[in-house]
């Protein structure tokens, strides 16, 4: 897989890039700010776009804005945003940005934990989500006549696991449930919410990811 | 050979005239020092100092002149007056004494051996003894009044005091939070992003390196561990001290993060139109997280509030929750120092906790 990389800490960039090489993705580009990235990716066209939320030279959202830039110019791109601390905003952004191509959003502790890295940037790549858990809660949190009350605590918990992407195998491991109750789970969840169940995991989760955008913007 | 006397005459009124005063004046504010500390220990009053006399063209160093000259009349007649009323009530009250003590005749004639007379004298003298105490106050506190007015700071100078206080104030809140910032941003770029990258390698060992020996693997997970642990108190740290979220994205970014990582369920309503300044928006941050984390170690609340609105120029911050109440200001909670990071900013906080709950908290801040 071909990966062009933004991090402006040369640290942080020079460990991801032995990670990605160890993990089998091939880094074609390495930069350190946003305008290298919109060069890079034009140059390139990876399949996969890692970057870092604040660089220069404001050090703010400059990593965001070109991710979604992209996402724009090249539908169908896949782009993973690093960052050290998660904004719900940001994630609704980003969702919004294209109906094709996988997106994540995850805190840079993330990096920390391999395999569960490599993981999220495979099914990123290959056009899921990878949510951070703090993102999701964010997005969770707001709302006032709010459908997502009816939820059992437990469907809360599946819905979260689903939002970050976990296919229903996993959820039933993370909460020690059978796949067949974690179906009928995620069944009570759409009735709740009124979404028709559709086919496939990753088109349910897209089909909740796009009730929390929904529910993130004001 | 009278020209030696007159120019000593003439040297030494010069010396008199012009080393003198100036010596006086520079004394001044040991006088003024002198007379404060008699009033706090004879009558137990601190007069509040002035500024030091800057130059002639100082006001408050005339009032000390006009104090120091002005004194000893006051203190003078003062005393003569106490000192009259004593003693004329002694001589009264003891007027029916054999006449060894009989005062030699004044202005009038009198005769003690009358009945009348010695009435009037010891009606005098006991009238005099009740009114003595009450004249030695009235002088002490026409003392006081007169050292207060002419010592003490006057009334704009006390204005003028206040505005600087209250600009220094301004200015040390925000050097503060300027510094919080700073502290965040060297974190940041610094520490954080080396511990990422540790934690990120310790990682990547542990993954690939499997065919080590057993010891070298479990010392390398416990790093990992450690490192992740530590990561994760290092960003816990810099959320508590000043998140750039708050810098970057305004309170409701910033506040949605808090509560998302609170214990309990926070539902969360901000409503800002125009940002308020990052002071108060620190201010109210700090109060939020310091509320919810309040809630979570003590309150044992099911579910929490927060309504954070802008009304013109006043910021509305409200944290309810619904657990055991019983919440108090002088309590060894956090309260105290949310008190107090809003009195440094002119807010007001109104606590609601009874016993068996519900806490409510309401904060109003000032936007500019």
């Amino acid at each position: 897989m071909r990966v062009v990389l933004a991090e402006d800490s040369v640290l942080l960039r020079e460990g991801l890039i032995r990670l990605l090489d160890a993990s089998g993705m091939e880094v074609v580009a390495a930069v350190d700010e946003a305008e290298g990235l919109l060069r890079a990716a034009e140059e390139h066209r990876p399949e996969l776009v890692i970057t870092d939320v604040r660089m220069p030279p404001t050090h703010t959202d400059e990593g965001l804005r070109a991710a979604l830039l992209l996402r724009r110019q090249q539908p169908g791109l896949a782009v993973l945003v690093l960052s050290q601390y998660v904004e719900e905003r940001y994630a609704a952004q980003l969702l919004a940005s294209a109906a094709t191509g996988g997106v994540g959003y995850l805190l840079k502790d993330r990096v920390a934990d391999v395999a569960e890295f490599i993981d999220a940037l495979r099914r990123v790549a290959s056009g899921g989500t990878a949510l951070d858990p703090e993102v999701v809660a964010q997005l969770l949190l707001r709302g006032n006549s709010d459908p997502l009350e009816r939820l059992t605590p437990r469907e809360h918990e599946v819905l979260q696991l689903m939002a970050e992407g976990r296919s229903n195998a996993g959820i039933g491991q993370a909460l020690v449930l059978s796949e067949g109750a974690v179906g009928k789970h995620i069944g009570n969840i759409f009735t709740k919410l009124d979404l028709s169940p559709a086919e496939g995991d990753h088109r349910r989760v897209l089909a909740v990811l796009r009730f929390l955008r929904i529910r993130s913007l004001p | 050979m009278t020209g030696l006397p007159v120019a000593v005459l003439l040297g030494g009124l010069t010396v008199l005239l012009a080393v003198v005063p100036r010596l006086l004046w520079r004394a001044l504010p040991w006088f003024t020092r002198v007379q404060c500390s008699r009033f706090a220990a004879f009558q137990g009053v601190r007069i509040p100092p002035t500024p030091p006399p800057a130059g002639w063209r100082s006001p408050a160093a005339w009032r000390q002149l006009a104090y120091h000259l002005l004194s000893p009349f006051v203190g003078a007649a003062a005393a003569f007056l106490v000192a009259t009323a004593w003693g004329g009530s002694f001589v009264g009250l003891l007027s029916f004494l054999p006449p060894r003590l009989e005062p030699p005749p004044m202005v009038f004639e009198y005769n003690l051996r009358d009945g009348r007379v010695l009435g009037i004298f010891m009606g005098v003298g006991l009238v005099l003894l009740i009114l003595a105490p009450f004249l030695a106050r009235g002088m002490a506190a026409l003392d006081l009044l007169v050292a207060r007015t002419l010592l003490g700071p006057s009334r704009s100078e006390l204005g003028q005091r206040i505005e600087t206080l209250t600009e220094s104030r301004a200015g040390v809140i925000d050097a503060a939070d300027a510094e919080r910032r700073r502290i965040e941003r060297d974190l940041h770029d610094g520490a954080q992003q080396r511990l990422v990258s540790l934690a990120m390698n310790l990682g990547l060992a542990r993954a690939t390196l499997t065919d080590l020996p057993e010891p070298a693997r479990v010392a390398i997970e416990q790093a990992h561990e450690e490192a992740k642990q530590a990561l994760k108190e290092l960003r816990d740290f810099v959320r508590g001290l000043h998140p750039a979220v708050l810098n970057d994205q305004g309170l409701d970014a910033a506040l949605s993060g808090v509560a998302a990582r609170a214990p309990v369920p926070v539902r969360l309503r901000v409503d800002i139109e125009r940002r308020t300044s990052p002071t108060i928006e620190a201010v109210a941050f700090f109060i939020v997280s310091e509320a919810l984390t309040n809630i979570a170690k003590h309150a044992s609340a099911t579910r929490a509030e927060v309504n954070v609105r802008r009304e013109r120029d006043r910021l509305h911050v409200e944290v309810y929750d619904d657990g055991c109440g019983g919440a108090a200001l002088d309590g060894g909670t956090g309260l105290r120092g949310l008190a107090q990071r809003i009195d440094a900013v002119d807010g007001s906080l109104r606590l609601s906790s009874p016993l068996g709950g519900p806490t409510t908290i309401e904060v109003e801040l000032p936007c500019e």
